[in-house]
């Protein structure tokens, strides 16, 4: 099952982020992930929240540029080559990644990759066919 | 040893170079009014017939022509000539709203020539030199008129054209280019190039350079002539008379000599039209009187300029102009090329993006810098950062396109760009000159 990733336009200025941070802080909305990527003049911020739906009309009400994107998460095992096998995997069925980032999990200890790819449900299929099962919002601490 | 190029025309009596105008001046007025309808009919507006035009003097009660006359009229309107008498046109930038093209027959041409070969002699060129055209050739008016007033004079003409800056010192230093033309912060863009390369003003060939398609102060002045190594000649021109050479500097280097057997110049309060006493700050009008096939009578320049008579110690008797001191109108000229705020719109909205931008042009080492602020859509916007950067290439491209000079795109936040109650404040420009 995927999860909502929320992708906010970012103009590299400072305090952009901390404004950002600050109307979901308002809106007791907890974020879980947080990557971003960005140029010398601007970037995109990619937050994975508690709530994804109120975090984003939050974030539209205060006027920010945002999408919504499906990604999905898996669990890596916590030992050495643990995300190379998990990456073997998704080579061999010759599954681009567009992006990846890291995130923990809610309580459970485990840290997950967040993956986004041209389709999501392709490589959830995958990663079933191999035994790891896609994480679910509850896994991440999601509503 | 100041030369000239017509010595009996540039160091005229005043009196010789009035009884041209008003000899020019009542042919061209009945030309127009023979075969331009639309002068015609402007005349006729302001109940005139060319009986009313005498000389100079009753020049106040002509109508003025303006851009949007020009627009208006595109392509043929102004056009005195039958189209298998002309031989050419030029072009300044620009949508088709405010695009300009002006029509030459081969004698319009020649005149063009001649008032370039002037300014070349002026700046000390014969026909022993070596002149580099460092202006766009086209339908720009740059290189077409200096590379025709270089061959009068009669040097060996480089047409080298603008761009490929190593190319250009390449031509300069092994033919021993002694003359440069270009737009001034192309110049110093080259002498910039040169000094990193190590080469010190004695290692250049050049001795004299004629700049001009944009405005330049005194500082740049003196900036490039201590980088190349040269004396720096200012030259002025507009596409609606002929290009460049309208006016040119002599070697007092105090103000550029208007072509007046071929210009009659005039100074007006750009807000009520009223002619002013020389000497006046005010915007400068035009009227073309050798011009067959696009004349213009009265045009106004939007530029803001004053006009001298001072006697001139180079030997020239006709009056000379100030550098422009700012225009009237909404055009910007960088890097020697002009740039109008609704292009740029037009590229914005027609690659997806909000019309809410600003124009920030600056002038960093010399050289004009052009950056356009936009602002962020939802359209635009993707999650993946490859994505927005390649629309922002794309923008980048069209933009070039359509304005022929790079300019720098800066994606900002949404409502970052100042709203402002009334007309939107498009343009915001930096350069000291």
């Amino acid at each position: 099952m995927t999860i909502q990733q929320i992708s906010v336009f970012l103009e590299n200025r400072a305090g952009q982020l901390a404004e950002i941070t600050s109307v979901l802080a308002k809106n007791n909305i907890d974020l879980r992930a947080i990557h971003i990527a960005e140029t010398t003049d601007y970037g995109v911020l990619r937050i994975i929240a508690d709530r994804a739906q109120d975090a984003a009309n939050v974030l539209l009400n205060n006027g920010f540029i945002l999408s919504m994107t499906p990604v999905v998460a898996a669990a890596v095992p916590d030992r050495p080559g643990g995300l190379a096998q998990l990456l073997a995997v998704l080579a061999q069925a010759d599954m681009d990644i567009e992006y990846m980032y890291s995130m923990f999990g809610r309580g459970d200890g485990l840290a997950y990759m967040v993956f986004r790819v041209k389709d999501a449900e392709q490589l959830e299929a995958i990663l079933r066919s191999h035994g790891v099962n896609p994480a679910a919002g509850a896994d991440l601490g999601l509503n | 040893m100041e030369r000239y190029y017509q010595p009996e025309i540039e160091c005229a009596s005043r009196e010789q170079i009035l009884a041209w105008q008003n000899e020019r001046l009542v042919k061209q007025v009945q030309n127009v009014w023979d075969n331009v309808p639309y002068y015609r009919a402007k005349m006729e507006a302001k109940g005139l017939t060319p009986a009313d035009i005498k000389g100079v003097e009753d020049l106040h009660k002509l109508p003025f022509v303006t851009k949007d006359d020009l627009r208006e009229a595109y392509p043929y309107g102004l056009v005195a000539r039958p189209l298998k008498d002309c031989v050419r046109i030029q072009s300044t930038s620009g949508t088709t709203g405010k695009r300009v093209v002006a029509f030459y027959t081969q004698h319009d041409i020649d005149l063009w020539e001649d008032c370039c070969a002037r300014a070349i002699m002026a700046a000390g060129g014969t026909n022993e030199d070596v002149c580099q055209v460092s202006y766009g050739y086209g339908l720009f008016t740059g290189g077409p008129g200096l590379n025709g007033g270089s061959h009068k004079v009669g040097c060996l003409t480089i047409p080298t054209s603008s761009g490929n800056t190593e190319r250009q010192i390449m031509f300069i230093r092994d033919l021993s280019a002694t003359i440069l033309c270009c737009t001034p912060s192309y110049a110093a863009y080259i002498g910039e190039t040169m000094k990193e390369m190590g080469l010190t003003p004695d290692q250049i060939p050049l001795k004299a350079g004629i700049f001009g398609a944009e405005a330049w102060s005194e500082e740049m002045r003196q900036d490039i002539q201590n980088t190349l190594g040269i004396k720096a000649y200012d030259i002025y021109g507009l596409t609606e008379l002929s290009g460049p050479g309208v006016s040119f500097e002599c070697s007092e280097q105090t103000g550029m000599h208007i072509n007046e057997d071929h210009f009659i110049a005039e100074i007006i309060d750009p807000d009520t039209g009223e002619v002013l006493p020389e000497g006046s700050q005010g915007e400068l009008v035009f009227t073309s009187i050798t011009k067959e096939a696009f004349p213009l009578l009265r045009y106004r320049t939007r530029d803001i300029c004053v006009l001298s008579r001072k006697p001139c110690s180079c030997g020239r008797t006709h009056v000379k102009m100030c550098k422009p001191r700012g225009r009237s109108d909404d055009m910007l000229i960088i890097k020697g090329v002009n740039v109008f705020p609704s292009q740029i719109e037009a590229v914005l909205l027609e690659q997806g993006y909000a019309a809410n931008y600003q124009i920030i042009v600056d002038r960093v080492n010399n050289t004009d810098t052009l950056e356009v602020q936009v602002e962020m859509t939802p359209e635009m916007f993707s999650d993946q950062l490859s994505a927005v950067a390649d629309k922002e290439k794309q923008l980048v491209a069209a933009l070039k396109a359509m304005l022929g000079i790079y300019a720098k795109v800066r994606l900002v936040a949404p409502k970052s760009i100042q709203r402002s109650e009334g007309k939107a404040v498009r343009v915001i420009d930096k350069r000291k000159i």
